[in-house]
Parts: structure tokens; C-alpha cells; sequence
């Protein structure tokens, strides 16, 4: 039964990494499986209730500024643009780029929400529908909401990172993994943001 | 194993050291470890639904009974599902996942240790969060609120004969909460907020293991162990955890919806203000019918573990049962609509969900199929958790056919509702699950302590519990096809129903008097059962290559896996005609693995314990105590105070590292096994 092993079944690690694929980039890879489904039934909501007729006051669809969304859709695009190149600095071993290209997906993230913050207010103060105003409207706060958090919580991520980063050696080996986990999460944010700006924004017609 | 350049850092806490005692449990990242707590968790949790059970049971045993005020009896028949499916069955499965997941693969721990001991708390403090609504919650019931409350309001409430109404305090809404009952015009208490979040609390605990075991599976096998030739039980886990992973998000969002509703005003399932209660049933079945399968393919993983190993043969058609698994869970996504076909949904969608429920018998019947071959010709060893074993597919059977027939949309709308259902459910849930339970629990008890379990009252337990089980669950078919309705606190005794429910609640008490056998005989067995050695039940796989009680580094030799079932091979050879026959040198095989795994040649390293996942988890009910009384000045300091401290818990977190890097290791620490302390290389 004596069989021969390695260092590395000898510390503890027997056949670390089966797959070949880092053990936490697997589990963020696993965790956003998860969440395409969370964020399916948000917009499955969103769709059963913005195509009902018949409900008190103002429909999302009737008060969307597309304009304005398109514009910080870009914004949110492009954030995933210095994501890539955050990522491809890290991979150079350049830690200024990487450290700019963070703060930059960051301060991109950040004018994103911003729009979202300037978007809400509009709604509820100069269209007077809120959460309460019907099905439609509960469903699509909840929805961007929901979206929103998560731009949130990827900005203090990427702020996290950055600060990170700022120290004198720069961000380790184990940073740079981390960097790229925040980038998956990144963009599976943006992805999940061009489904709901077409279906939910570019798609919404008001039902008769 | 990348150097890491960053210093070890504690920032809030130094680390903690101790590896016995109360610290140790609150800091141990040892999947053993969390492991046991939440067996005992969930079976504190078992004993508490039980005896909400036997409550309901003395209401029920008399026609017009007096015993449980109505509102005592719907918050008693809410907190029982709620607390068997949720609070019992998910952690107890999660208990025998994580003990057993890394040793079946021939592991050392889990993918992430700590994220491990953050799931076990978060669940752990969900648990609680749930159960204080008996303290904190309110259960009014509104009066002629849109001609619907009134009288029957106030009983509801709590008004009218009986007793225990200060129970009334708990989620009254059934465990599917269907909507707009348990919405804010009905119940506007705030029992039902206790209930949604939670329930939200519990499956963020089970969304993170889900994570985790899926990543061990993966990334952390040992040499050899090709997904093909892991134990069944690991594929369960495996099958199990993604169907936590995909239907768990989903009940979030429902939850939230409800949250909202509640809270926040919004009006998803308001129907006063257009809002769709159906859409509620929809997405809560489309959680809750995956929710069987996670409830039940654990028990069918550790079922598939035990039926060989006291058959002396490989499971029949291993990869069968494999797939079979593999194709229940898939197709348990596609089926929930069956528990709403008298919800008024198209006759297509009737059909064809009625249909796909059909073929769920499919890989049910491959399975039932492979484990009566695996016993067909069997020498068979009838020890406890064998007996077990064959009660579990003896009674899901019946509770499988009984299931089919609810597939036949016609004869289903006669069931719905009844006692027919709570028949049907409990022979899968309770006659499957919690029977495969216990055959886990008889098998692999030496592996946490070394001893065997009496099997007198180990026998004892299986044949009242098999007893008491009928007795209990079989009149309830007829009971539901007499008329008898589900959740009503009371029948009239006109309608002749009460001898069967004398049966049902004597049935009861057996059961109880079986669990009341099995705690004496685990009390005891722990203490002076009998030494297992290391292969008590000339077992098959390599968990049992690891000696008894399972040491805290697992294997001091990780296994190299050179076919299914691996330990047996080791131990047997085929004689000329094919047979099994045992090696000549089969018991020195045996005690020289023992001897090497007993004796690690060089130090092992293992993740340090942690205080971190503990104070993370602990600002998570704190916050959501906050949303509930979010109107009040201390229900918003609540979030806050929730918020800073899971807050600054994961920023300790993120700066420390999983294994200090530190440079002499310290004499052994106290130890049941006595190995070496963990030494260090860089990690």
C-alpha cells in the first residue's frame, strides 16, 4: 500500500487542483453561475409585470430616458474595458498600469451608480413612481436595485485593490489573483447590465 | 505553493491558538469539527420539530379537540416544516457533506476552510434568528380586513378554545408562506418577517457551502480519484450542491420580494394593487421542488454507501446510479408546477408538467432497481445501518408510488390539500431521508469516535421507528382519501374520522420513543461502545483507510486511488471462479495501513483556526433584526451596527492569511489522536 508521492501530496494538498483552475477562481466561477440565476429572476419578474395592462400610475417604460441610460451604459462598458487592461498591466508585471487602470474601472463604476442615484431621484421626484406606485415599478426598483449593489460592492473591490496596489511593492502574486477574481465579477456585472438595458430598457413597451 | 510576500498580519484579533475547549469550536476551521456541530445542531432542531409534531398530533387525536388554540396550531404546523426541512434535514445532509466529503475523496479539508466555518455559522445564527420570533415575533391577525378576517380572524389571532396560544407568536403561514396570506394584509405581524428573512439567512449558509463542496469536488481529490470512482455519497453531495446553487438564488429573490412587500410597500403579490399571488407559488416551487432533491439525494448517496458493504458487493451498476442522480436533479427543475395544478394553471401546462413529473420515475426506478441488485445474491450482513438502509428503499418506494399518482393532474385535484400529501411527503421525506439518516449515522459513528453503536438498541430503534413510522404515516392515505384537509386545527366527529387519528397519534409517540432509544444509545455507545479498529464493517472506501476516531489531519498518507471502490481491492483478490475471496494477509494489510496513517512521517500544516468566519457571521442576523424594526431608531443602529461588524470582520479576514507562515512550530498541542502539531512551509 506504500505508493509514492510527492511534496506536494506530503504537505497537505493531495492533487491540489484537479481541474488546473486556482481553487478561488473556480469558486467565483461557480458563485456567478449562481447569480445568473438570481438576476433571471429579477428581469423574469420585471417582464411578467412591466407587460400587464391595467395598473395605477406611471409604467417604467413610459418615464425611461434612454438617452441618458444609453450614455452611462457606455460608461459601464468602457469600465470593463480598463478592467481588461488593469488585468494585462498585472500580467506585464507593470504596477503603475495596473494601479491606474483599477482606479480608473473604479471611478467609471462609481459615475455609473451616479447616473443610477440622478436616475431614481428623477423617477421618484419628478414622475412620482416609487416602489409603492405598482407591480411594474416595485419590479423594476427592485430589479436595478439589486444591480446596483452589486456595482457597489464591485467598486469597493476595486478600491480595495487599488489601495492594495498603492503600497510601494505593489500587488503580490495572491493580488493579482484577486485581481483577476474581482475582474470576473466586473464583468459579469456589465454583462448582466447589457441584458437589462436591452430587455428591460430598449425592449419595454408600454402595455394597452 | 506560491511564496507570499505579505507579513502575517492580525489586525483585530492575534490568532487564536487553543485546540480543545469552547474556543476551539467558535474558531475551528476543521470540516470534522463543523461537521459535528451541525449534526447536533440540526438534531437539537429535529427534537425541537418533534415535538411541535407531538403537539399537533394530541390537538388531532380527538375530534374537536381543545388542546391548541387555532393560532397555536397554525404557528405549531409552520414551524414544523419549516424547522424539519430547513433547520434538520439541509444541515444534517450538511453535516455528513462536510465530515465525510473530503475524507471519501481522500482529502485533508474542504476547498476553503473558513468559508466552510462561516457557512456553519451564518446557519447557525439563522437557526436562531428564526426561532426568536417565539420571543420577539407578533402574529396579529387583522379583523374584517376586506372581508376576509372577521370571525375566522380571530381565531387565527389566537381567540377561541385552547391552549398554548402563546405559541401564536411563530410564522404562521405554512412553509411555502404562500402569498397574499402570509403577505402584510394578512399578516401583519411581524412573525412572517422573522420567516423570510430567516429563511434568507439559511440560504446564504447553504449557497456558500454549495460553493465550496462543488469547488473540494473539483480541485481537491486525491491522486487517482477520478470523478468516476468517487463514492456515490460524493456524487450526492456533488449533485446536491448544484442544485443548491441554482434554485437557492431564486428563492432569494422571492423572499426579497416578500420583504419588500412587507416592509417596504411594494406590491408583487398585493392583489389589491394588481400584484400576482401565483407568481409566489411559481418561483417558491421552483425552489421548492429541487428543495426534495436536496432533501433527499444525501440519503440516497449514504444509502449506496451502506447496501454494498453489508452485501459484500459493488454497488449494482455504479455509474447507473451515478447518472440517475445526476438526471433526477435536472429534471426536478422542470416539474414544480405539479404542486399547483389546482391553482388554476392551462390545461397545456398541466399536461405537459404532469408528463415531465412522470418521468422523474425514471431514474427514481434505476435507482431502486440497482440498490435490490446490489442486495440480489448478497451475502447480507443484516447490521443496524443495513436494516436502515433497506427501510429507507422499502418506504420511499411507497412514498414514490404515491408520488406518481399526484402526476395524474385528475386524481391530484382530488389530493390536494388532504392528508393524502402529508402521507405522500412524509414516506419520501421521513421514510427516506431521515431512515438513510440513520443508516449514515449507525455507519460512520466510529469514524467520530473510534466505537461502535449497540446494535441491540440499535435494532431496537429501527424496528419501533419502522413501527411507529407506519403506523403514523399509512392512515393518513386514508384519512386523505376520506376528505380529511391539511392545516385545519380541528374535524367534526360526525365525519368519523377520529379512530385513524387515534392510530396516528400512537404512531407518533412510537417514533418519538424510537429517537428517545436512539439518543440513549448514542450517549452510551460514545462513552463504552465497542473499539472499531480502523475497518469495523470490512468496508469499501477510502474513508475508512484513515484511522478511527478520524484524526484532525485525515490521512497521514493520502490515498493513491487505483479503482472504484479502492480499500476493498486492497483487502480482496478473485479466486479462479471470479469470486471475492479475502487476501491470505488481509488483517496485516489492514493493520499496516493503520500503522502508517496513525504515524505521519513529516509534520502536517493545516489551515489555523480563525475568528473571523464566527464575527462575520454574526453581524449577518443583526442586520436583518435591523430591517425587521427598520422604522425604529434602534432598528436602524441594528443594520449599522450588523453592517460594521461582518463589515470589518471580512477586512480581518482578507488580511489573514489561511496558514500562518510562522517559523518553529510549537510542541504538539493536546490532542485525541495525539499527532504532531501543524508545522509550516511557506503556503
Amino acid at each position: 500500500m506504500t505508493v509514492a508521492h510527492d511534496e506536494a501530496v506530503e504537505h497537505g494538498h493531495p492533487e491540489h487542483e484537479s481541474t488546473g483552475v486556482e481553487s478561488r477562481k473556480l469558486g467565483m466561477w461557480v458563485f456567478l453561475s449562481s447569480e445568473f440565476l438570481f438576476f433571471g429572476a429579477l428581469i423574469s419578474n420585471y417582464l411578467i409585470y412591466s407587460n400587464r395592462g391595467g395598473f395605477e400610475g406611471v409604467y417604467p417604460a413610459q418615464i425611461y430616458d434612454i438617452p441618458f441610460t444609453s450614455v452611462s451604459s457606455f460608461v459601464l462598458l468602457m469600465s470593463s474595458l480598463t478592467m481588461v487592461l488593469a488585468h494585462n498591466a498585472m500580467s506585464r508585471g507593470d504596477q503603475n498600469g495596473t494601479k491606474t487602470w483599477l482606479f480608473a474601472t473604479a471611478a467609471l463604476g462609481s459615475v455609473f451608480l451616479g447616473g443610477q442615484v440622478f436616475e431614481f431621484t428623477e423617477f421618484i421626484v419628478e414622475f412620482d413612481m416609487t416602489l409603492t406606485t405598482n407591480p411594474a415599478a416595485s419590479a423594476f426598483f427592485v430589479l436595478t436595485g439589486f444591480h446596483g449593489i452589486h456595482v457597489a460592492i464591485g467598486v469597493i473591490m476595486l478600491l480595495s485593490l487599488w489601495g492594495l496596489s498603492r503600497r510601494r511593492q505593489g500587488l503580490s502574486n495572491k493580488g493579482g489573483l484577486n485581481l483577476e477574481m474581482v475582474g470576473l465579477y466586473w464583468h459579469f456585472v456589465d454583462i448582466i447590465w447589457i441584458v437589462i438595458f436591452t430587455v428591460v430598457y430598449l425592449l419595454s413597451t408600454v402595455p394597452t | 505553493m506560491t511564496a507570499t510576500a505579505e507579513r502575517p498580519q492580525t489586525t483585530i484579533f492575534t490568532r487564536p491558538k487553543s485546540t480543545t475547549g469552547f474556543w476551539s469550536w467558535i474558531t475551528t476551521v476543521d470540516h470534522k469539527k463543523i461537521g459535528i456541530m451541525y449534526g447536533y445542531a440540526a438534531f437539537l432542531f429535529f427534537v425541537l420539530g418533534g415535538v411541535e409534531a407531538l403537539l399537533l398530533r394530541i390537538q388531532l387525536s380527538q375530534a374537536n379537540a381543545e388542546f391548541l388554540t387555532a393560532g397555536a396550531y397554525n404557528a405549531l404546523f409552520t414551524m414544523h416544516g419549516t424547522t424539519m426541512i430547513f433547520l434538520f434535514v439541509m444541515p444534517v445532509g450538511a453535516a455528513f457533506i462536510n465530515y465525510l466529503l473530503p475524507l471519501l475523496i481522500g482529502a485533508r479539508d474542504v476547498a476553503f476552510p473558513r468559508l466552510n466555518a462561516l457557512s456553519w455559522w451564518i446557519f447557525f445564527f439563522g437557526g436562531i434568528f428564526l426561532y426568536s420570533t417565539f420571543i420577539f415575533g407578533t402574529s396579529v391577525a387583522p379583523i374584517g380586513a376586506d372581508g376576509f378576517g372577521g370571525v375566522d380572524g380571530n381565531l387565527a389571532a389566537g381567540g377561541g378554545p385552547g391552549s398554548f396560544n402563546f405559541l401564536a407568536t411563530s410564522p404562521d403561514g405554512g412553509w411555502f408562506g404562500y402569498q397574499p396570506n402570509a403577505g402584510p394584509l394578512y399578516s401583519p405581524g411581524t412573525a412572517l418577517d422573522f420567516w423570510a428573512l430567516g429563511l434568507q439567512i439559511l440560504g446564504l449558509a447553504s449557497l456558500i457551502s454549495a460553493i465550496n463542496f462543488i469547488v473540494t469536488v473539483f480541485n481537491m481529490r486525491a491522486k487517482g480519484m477520478r470523478l468516476l470512482r468517487m463514492p456515490v455519497f460524493a456524487w450526492m453531495s456533488t449533485v446536491v450542491a448544484f442544485l443548491l446553487l441554482f434554485s437557492l438564488p431564486i428563492i432569494a429573490i422571492a423572499l426579497f420580494m416578500v420583504t419588500a412587500d412587507r416592509q417596504f410597500g411594494a406590491l408583487f403579490f398585493a392583489p389589491t394593487g394588481g400584484g400576482d399571488p401565483i407568481l409566489w407559488q411559481h418561483l417558491f416551487w421552483l425552489f421548492g421542488h429541487p428543495e426534495v432533491y436536496i432533501l433527499v439525494l444525501p440519503a440516497m448517496g449514504i444509502v449506496s454507501e451502506v447496501l454494498p458493504v453489508f452485501s459484500r458487493k459493488p454497488l449494482f451498476g455504479y455509474s447507473a446510479v451515478v447518472f440517475a442522480g445526476a438526471a433526477i436533479a435536472f429534471l426536478g427543475f422542470g416539474v414544480w408546477a405539479h404542486h399547483m395544478f389546482a391553482s388554476g394553471i392551462t390545461p397545456v401546462a398541466q399536461a405537459a408538467f404532469g408528463l415531465a413529473t412522470m418521468t422523474i420515475a425514471i431514474p427514481t426506478g434505476i435507482k431502486i432497481f440497482n440498490w435490490l441488485g446490489t442486495m440480489w445474491m448478497g451475502r447480507i450482513r443484516l447490521t443496524t445501518p443495513m436494516l436502515f438502509a433497506i427501510g429507507f428503499v422499502a418506504m420511499f418506494t411507497i412514498g414514490g408510488l404515491s408520488g406518481v399518482t399526484h402526476s395524474i393532474v385528475p386524481s391530484d385535484w382530488q389530493q390536494t390539500d388532504t392528508y393524502y400529501i402529508v402521507a405522500h411527503f412524509h414516506y419520501v421525506l421521513f421514510g427516506g431521508a431521515v431512515f438513510g439518516i440513520f443508516a449514515g449515522l449507525y455507519y460512520w459513528f466510529p469514524k467520530l469516535t473510534g466505537r461502535v453503536m449497540s446494535e441491540k438498541l440499535g435494532k431496537t430503534q429501527f424496528w419501533l421507528m419502522l413501527i411507529g413510522f407506519n403506523l403514523t404515516f399509512a392512515p393518513m392515505h386514508w384519512l386523505g382519501l376520506q376528505g380529511m384537509v391539511r392545516r385545519t386545527w380541528k374535524y367534526a366527529p360526525e365525519t368519523g374520522l377520529e379512530p385513524w387519528n387515534v392510530a396516528v397519534t400512537i404512531g407518533a409517540f412510537i417514533i418519538a420513543l424510537a429517537i428517545a432509544v436512539f439518543m440513549f444509545n448514542w450517549y452510551t455507545s460514545k462513552r463504552r461502545g465497542r473499539l472499531s479498529g480502523l475497518d469495523p464493517w470490512d468496508a469499501r472506501t477510502v474513508e475508512w483507510m484513515s484511522p478511527n476516531p478520524t484524526p484532525e489531519y485525515n490521512f497521514a498518507v493520502p490515498p493513491v486511488v487505483e479503482r472504484l471502490d479502492h480499500f476493498w481491492h486492497l483487502k480482496y483478490d478473485e479466486d479462479e471462479e471470479g469470486r471475492a475471496a479475502p487476501k491470505p494477509d488481509m488483517d496485516q494489510i489492514v493493520a499496516g495501513i493503520e500503522e502508517e496513517q496513525l504515524n505521519p512521517k513529516t509534520p502536517i500544516h493545516l489551515p489555523n483556526p480563525s475568528y473571523f468566519p464566527f464575527f462575520v457571521a454574526l453581524g449577518i442576523p443583526l442586520m436583518f433584526y435591523g430591517i425587521i424594526y427598520h422604522t425604529t431608531t434602534w432598528g436602524k443602529a441594528m443594520i449599522f451596527i450588523g453592517g460594521l461588524i461582518t463589515l470589518s470582520s471580512l477586512i480581518g479576514w482578507s488580511t489573514e492569511p489561511l496558514e500562518e507562515p510562522h517559523i518553529e512550530h510549537p510542541e504538539p498541542d493536546e490532542d485525541e489522536s495525539g499527532e504532531p502539531a501543524e508545522e509550516v512551509s511557506a503556503s
